[in-house]
């Protein structure tokens, strides 16, 4: 890879400075809400880059994958209603939760393609979220009120401090992103970019794609697992909702729009998408009805999303 | 095991294989050995290609077994036949069309060196990868064509890919499917020539319809019909068999 | 148990099942025939309701509004088919599913724009209204009965077109094989079209006939759309047959299970945790199932043949 600066390089390294910035600048602009709502936009933004290894590189179209923000977030609120607010436990239990569900899941949906992988995850990830909806003892629909954030045990590391979360979450972000670049341009990554290209061929060369593809979907998993223990802990509230389909879909279409087979696309795509709802929902209350024909207009029109526009070659397509 | 089965590298015994009420290949029985290049030749839906597919684990045949190097082989997956040295080439082009071509064949090269579970090394900074993938590409006289996205190569250059990513695995046995499928004369005396060339460290079995090309490389010609095997031999033994000629040399100048 | 209750709830299982067919049949058609990842078919379950239910309450008669909404949603799938989904045939499976996603988001807004956030109330016939007695002590709504009696005419009359009609000749080498229907020289587009048009007649129907046991709300059709999801994997996409097979199979599993999984359960566990276990395992009830089907049956109960090839 060569370091030009591109566009898509001088959005990326303003997007990331403005992340940083938000809990310094929104205060001084006299805007503090927009310390919650940056918070909000980079874990949307974490579970968008965790769909994209999976979905941009690896052509795997999961439709449930917001089911990770829940298992994620019920973690925590569920060991917490318990009295077990250590974060040394919630933290193991999100991710080790979010792993075993997705092995499961992706042995399940693996064995398909297309349409039925498609529509596979989407109804697995609703069987979550109907659990979700049917356990009346952790709130059902109404969800579960978290009354302590996860508590690492030191006064030098305390989530309660607002500045402490947001950074947390910078720094989560940060490190997904990392996490996904070297994993893309390794050797695994090579097997996952050409299982997306042609999955036969990469049989035919003695690669069984089968068990990268499930370690990339367990992998997606946990960092989207991630996400939802930090939105947790953000809003201090889990419900299924976290899980609904249409959280799903919104992951997607946050992929797509800031660009699907590229690193930052999704994280582009999580600002876009959320800013444009916050003010959207301002104007009128009726903005999807704008917003619904604007993704068709994108779909027709837009392929390669914004950092495909602007001109991002992470891969070479 | 037949007279003509000892010794062999790649032996296929009684396979069968039907696809709803059609029977693509009925009894196939075929031995290929190391060091020779065993054509299959026969008209259009004879069943070569369902033949490459089962030898190369991507249909399983009904009933029939194959026998690679001594080991049965016929429940292994297509990888694991790959990993024994058993490679394939397609009749449909089928390389990575989004990759350049070094990496079109650096994810072979990567599949012979052991698993691919590496997560944080750049695949193309690493020269373990690179080298014998770029010393492939020499080889086959693409080297200068590396950095090109495959999609945008020339038709012949793409059948040389195919051939070279098959080749990237190290295989000791080959099964190419029409490699010269499509192919201008230049190129094909060029692909002849250097498949006569692999033929000194690699069993290879060869469907093809160039019957030049065929007669230029055999050691031994299986003729299919309707998934049988119609005739089996020597190049002049099938060249002289009167039955062949009528059904599918019949109207061809050799 | 009381086989009364047993026999009632098969029945409702039953009548879910239908509802499950009239939605799962066209999808299973476009996804089949198309190759489509339409979401927004859910959208025509809930316009079926609205645009029915509107010209009920406007003419003063179910029936007729009923019957109004069938040209009503055939030209409404029309156009939905030729303005928006048509450009997506050739398009990724992503682009479809945004694309299909974009749509649910504007039917919603549109609908909530017309017919206000509350929905509508449709009440129900007095003819239709009361019970029929089944015989044995069992008594059963009339109108339900009436449901699975217009279920199972659809069904049949689904069969004869695919399986009898040269358009359902078509139709069939369509799903399984697009090329071998191009080759037969027929107009694909307009197959298409007239495909999704009887899709959406379906799904308006099934939206419609389930609106005065509910009522007609935004997103109604969701709900029933992932369900329907689950029967045409179940049965196999493209397959009309599997979709039925399947659609019975899910609607009585799951009718079943959430009304007598508790009880099987308490005997094999203790009272508190069979009755903490036996709401949430019935509502996982058929997507384990249909794992399992798949675990197996990667490609469904019933798949078109020739789906599968290496080239
Ligand atoms: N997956 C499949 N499903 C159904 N029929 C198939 C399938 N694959 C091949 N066939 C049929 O089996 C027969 C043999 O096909 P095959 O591709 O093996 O022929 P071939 O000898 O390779 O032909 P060609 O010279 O055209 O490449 C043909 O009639 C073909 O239509
Ligand atoms: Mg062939």
């Amino acid at each position: 890879m060569t370091h030009r600066l591109t566009a898509a390089g001088a959005v990326t390294a303003s997007v990331l400075v403005l992340c940083a910035a938000v809990p310094y600048l929104a205060p001084a602009l006299d805007e503090p809400f927009y310390v919650i709502v940056f918070a909000r936009i980079m874990i949307w933004a974490i579970a968008a880059v965790s769909l994209n290894l999976i979905m941009g590189y690896g052509g795997m179209i999961s439709f449930g994958h917001a089911v990770y923000l829940g298992i994620g977030g019920y973690a925590v609120a569920i060991l917490g209603f318990h009295d077990i607010t250590s974060a040394w436990v919630q933290l193991p239990v999100a991710i080790g939760l979010s792993a075993v569900v997705a092995l499961v899941f992706g042995v399940i949906c693996l064995r398909t393609r297309g349409i039925y992988f498609i529509m596979i995850t989407l109804a697995l990830a609703q069987m979550v979220y109907f659990l979700g909806v049917s356990a009346e003892r952790y709130g059902s629909d109404d969800g579960l009120n978290i009354l302590w954030r996860s508590d690492f045990g030191t006064r030098h590391f305390d989530l309660e401090d607002s500045v402490v979360m947001y950074y947390t979450i910078f720094a989560v972000l940060l490190g997904c992103l990392l996490v996904k670049w070297r994993i893309v341009f390794s050797r695994f990554g090579m097997v996952l970019r050409a299982s997306r290209s042609n999955d036969t061929r990469v049989q035919a060369v003695g690669v069984p794609t089968f068990r990268y593809r499930l370690v990339a979907f367990v992998i997606a998993g946990v960092m989207c697992g991630l996400a939802g223990f930090l939105q947790a802990n953000l809003e201090r509230f889990v419900s299924p909702d976290m899980m609904n389909w249409h959280r799903s879909g919104e992951l997607i279409l946050m992929t797509v729009l800031g660009g699907t087979s590229t690193l930052f696309g999704p994280v582009v795509g999580a600002v876009i998408f959320l800013m444009l709802s916050e003010i959207l929902s301002t104007v009128t209350i009726h903005w999807h009805l704008v917003f619904g024909p604007f993704l068709v207009l994108v779909v027709l029109f837009a392929r390669g999303g914004v950092m495909g526009l602007l001109g991002s070659r992470d891969t070479h397509d | 095991m037949t007279k003509d089965a000892r010794g062999a590298d790649l032996v296929a015994q009684g396979l069968n294989k039907s696809f709803g009420g059609l029977q693509a290949a009925t009894d196939l029985s075929v031995s290929a050995r190391r060091g020779e290049i065993h054509a299959v030749i026969g008209p259009n839906g004879a069943g070569k290609t369902t033949f490459v597919h089962m030898l190369s684990g991507f249909l399983r045949p009904d009933s029939g077994k194959i026998v690679f190097q001594g080991h049965d082989v016929t429940d292994l997956s297509p990888a694991a036949r790959v990993q024994r040295g058993l490679a394939r080439s397609f009749q449909i082009t089928s390389v990575f069309r989004e990759f350049t071509v070094l990496e079109n064949v650096i994810l072979p090269v990567q599949s012979r060196l052991g698993h691919s579970f590496r997560f944080w090394r750049p695949v193309l900074s690493d020269p373990t990868v690179l080298e014998p993938a770029r010393a492939l590409l020499e080889e086959v006289g693409l080297g200068d064509r590396a950095g090109v996205v495959a999609g945008h190569l020339a038709h012949g250059e793409q059948r040389q890919l195919e051939i070279a990513i098959a080749l990237a695995t190290k295989p000791s046995f080959l099964l190419l499917d029409e490699p010269m499928a499509g192919m201008g004369p230049d190129e094909n005396r060029a692909l002849i020539d250097f498949l006569g060339a692999l033929k000194t460290d690699h069993g290879m079995l060869l469907v093809e319809h160039d019957l030049d090309a065929v007669f230029a490389l055999a050691d031994r010609i299986t003729v299919l019909v309707y998934g049988r095997v119609m005739a089996s031999g020597r190049p002049a033994e099938i060249r002289k068999d009167a039955q062949v000629r009528d059904a599918y040399l019949g109207e061809t100048q050799v | 148990m009381d086989y009364v209750l047993l026999i009632e709830q098969l029945l409702n299982g039953f009548q879910l099942g239908i509802i499950l067919f009239l939605m799962a049949a066209g999808l299973t058609l476009v996804f089949g025939i198309m190759d489509l990842v339409n979401l927004a078919h859910g959208s025509l379950f809930m316009i079926g309701a609205f645009v029915g239910g509107t010209l009920a309450l406007a003419t003063g008669s179910f029936l007729l509004g009923a019957v109004l909404m069938v040209p009503a949603m055939f030209v409404i799938g029309i156009l939905i088919e030729t303005i928006a989904l048509r450009t997506l045939y050739r398009r990724s499976h992503l682009d479809q599913v945004l694309a299909t996603f974009g749509l649910i988001l504007f039917f919603n807004e549109a609908t909530r724009l017309i017919w206000g956030p509350e929905g509508l109330v449709i009440p129900l016939p007095d003819f239709l209204e009361g019970t029929v007695a089944l015989g044995a002590g069992i008594t059963y709504p009339l109108y339900r009965v009436v449901i699975i009696g217009i279920g199972l005419l659809v069904a049949l009359g689904l069969y004869l077109l695919v399986a009898k009609t040269r358009f359902g000749m078509l139709v069939r080498a369509g799903a399984s094989n697009r090329t071998m229907a191009g080759a037969l020289g027929v107009n694909i587009p307009v197959l298409f079209t007239l495909v999704f048009g009887i899709g959406a007649v379906l799904a308006g129907l099934a939206g419609l006939i389930i609106t005065p046991i509910t009522q007609a709300a935004i997103g109604m059709g969701e709900d029933v759309l992932i369900l329907a999801f689950v029967v045409i994997v179940i049965g196999g996409i493209g397959s009309v047959r599997g979709a039925f097979i399947a659609a019975v199979l899910t609607g009585v599993i799951d009718t079943m299970g959430r009304s007598f999984l508790d009880l099987l359960l308490l005997l094999v566990l203790p009272a508190n945790a069979a009755e903490a276990a036996g709401p949430a395992l019935s509502s996982m009830l058929i997507y384990i199932l249909m794992a399992g089907i798949l675990f197996f049956r990667p490609q469904g109960l019933f798949p078109p043949r020739g789906a599968t090839a290496v080239q």
